[in-house]
């Protein structure tokens, strides 16, 4: 399916959660969707007959400066189309429900995204950190991210 | 009898496998609970060779990452610089010549035998047969001999520019890239009368950590891990790129051919298999490669244009995908390295309960991970 005809069947089922469609420079095109629906959404992408997107090939955050995202590259082996699926997020204690129970292969990459950007991803099945120490401090991928001078004592 | 189990102690063990433990191919830690032999939960934890490139990326150029790219799978450099050249010319929209689009294949697809090779020499080793380890670095040697005939290296090869390859081949390469397969293809039947059939290697890993093809995709294996539990996927063939529609080869599956389909025999089967393919691809490369320069007209200052672009290229452990957003400066603004090895470290916990700890290190090599791209 192209990126329109699945936009228009996913705004038809979730109306006002489904945002907008990015289409202009982005490859694959992007569904915006808001970040309280992403775990129905997903379902309903993973499980429609028209859909199947079974795979999850890639899971990243976002710091867009005014906000954080969340992108989800998503693509069907059965049929063969590709979609990305992203949920933008405020500065201030960004949030949103896992999609492990949907493509389990979302864990270790909302992990990264919880490490990296300090996106919570609520109801995960583990959410740690998962590159750097269990004791970082702050979420060094954020453009604000001010270097630490120490890290237990030892020089950075 | 009974009454002396009863004193033994029988609680669950901990035990810490790695970071420094020659199965883990690298600082992997395992952290296992076992009861007696028998695991009862593993559980990976990943980060110990984290060197931040992602946000390294954010601060050089598109030209500067390249030789990142080669940090990230040792063991396949050529295919990752590859892969990063493919993303930023389809982000930029850059036309690259024919000539260095067949380069490009002709030395991922070496890259791809070498890799494959350390993949079933490390492996043999780590099931307690050294010998083949040996066998499968002699051949790789003359990988590397040819690479370092084209760019100098013998591991961080840093030889794939965007809008092109760095240099032409030099003199007598494409010969001696013949001399070799001529040589390597013989090897092939010769590694399976070595050691694949071997009784007792196949015992370690047939039936051992079955995936089913739906889990495997619901888990987000790719690559080879993927094709062992029978799906027929491979993006030089699905979503085909570069020159890869001009040619012909096989997409190798695991058939369960010694015990389940998705076990480590058939994931182990399925890299030696596509050593063979690999050579089918590159006799077609040679004998079609055009002349022509190897270079598009890319300016120094480079900027591409505003956009977001997801790539991926089938590497040699699955899927190295690329996320890269562009802000129209010349530093990329966003990069995720979307790295084979680290999505399936995420099944890892699953299929290992219950196994043996011996098992372990089946699981463990079968996936053929590397850690510097599991921690990028």
């Amino acid at each position: 399916m192209e990126p329109k005809a699945i936009f228009e069947a996913v705004k038809g089922k979730f109306g006002e959660a489904v945002v907008e469609l990015q289409e202009e420079g982005f490859r694959p095109a992007f569904v915006v969707v808001s970040p309280e629906s992403v775990r129905e959404i997903s379902l309903f992408l993973r499980d429609d007959p028209a859909m199947k997107f079974d795979s999850l090939m890639c899971l990243s955050g976002v710091d867009y400066k005014d906000r954080f995202a969340v992108a989800y590259h998503l693509h069907s082996l059965e049929i063969g189309h590709r979609i990305g699926v992203k949920a933008y997020l405020p500065r201030e204690a960004p949030s949103l429900p896992s999609v492990d129970g949907v493509w389990p292969a979302a864990n270790f990459q909302e992990r990264e995204a919880f490490d990296l950007y300090g996106i919570v991803f609520t109801g995960s099945c583990d959410l740690r950190r998962i590159l750097l120490p269990e004791d970082w401090v702050g979420h060094p991928l954020r453009k604000d991210y001010k270097y630490p001078e120490f890290y237990h004592g030892i020089k950075v | 009898m009974k009454a002396r189990a009863e004193a033994l102690p029988t609680q669950e063990m901990l035990i810490n496998m790695g970071p420094q433990h020659p199965s883990t191919h690298g600082v992997l830690r395992v952290i296992l609970r076992t009861d007696g032999e028998v695991v009862v939960n593993a559980r990976p934890d990943v980060g110990y060779l984290h060197r931040a490139l992602e946000k390294i990326g954010e601060r050089v150029t598109y030209a500067q990452f390249m030789p990142f790219t080669d940090r990230l799978d040792y063991l396949a450099s050529m295919n990752c610089n590859a892969a990063w050249a493919w993303t930023v010319e389809k982000l930029a929209g850059i036309e690259v010549p024919e000539r260095a689009e067949y380069i490009r294949v002709i030395v991922c697809e070496l890259n791809r035998i070498s890799s494959h090779l350390i993949a079933f020499g490390s492996f043999t080793a780590d099931m307690g047969a050294f010998t083949p380890f040996l066998y499968a670095i002699r051949e790789r040697e003359r990988v590397n001999d040819l690479f370092e005939d084209i760019c100098g290296n013998r591991l961080t090869y840093n030889y794939v520019r965007i809008g092109g390859v760095s240099a032409d081949l030099p003199d007598r390469f494409l010969e001696k890239t013949k001399e070799f397969l001529d040589y390597f293809e013989p090897k092939i039947p010769e590694y399976n009368k070595l050691i694949s059939y071997n009784k007792i290697f196949v015992h370690r890993l047939a039936n051992v950590a079955a995936i089913s093809g739906g889990e495997a995709v619901a888990y987000g294996l790719t690559g080879p891990n993927l094709r062992g539990s029978g799906v027929s996927f491979d993006l030089r063939r699905s979503e085909p790129y570069s020159v890869y529609p001009k040619l012909d080869f096989d997409v190798c599956v695991g058939t369960g051919e010694r015990g389940t389909v998705g076990d480590c025999f058939d994931r182990y089967m399925v890299r030696i298999n596509e050593m063979r393919e690999s050579v089918k691809i590159l006799r077609q490369a040679i004998a079609q490669i055009p002349g022509g320069p190897v270079m598009a007209k890319v300016p120094r200052a480079f900027k591409p244009p505003v956009g977001e672009v997801y790539f991926r290229a089938e590497n040699p452990r699955g899927e190295t995908g690329i996320y890269l957003i562009s802000d129209g400066t010349v530093n990329p603004y966003r990069l995720k390295l979307r790295a084979p090895s680290f999505v399936t470290m995420n099944i890892f916990e699953k299929v290992t309960k219950g196994l043996m700890i011996a098992d372990i290190v089946a699981v463990i090599g079968s996936f053929d991970i590397i850690l510097p791209e599991i921690d990028r």
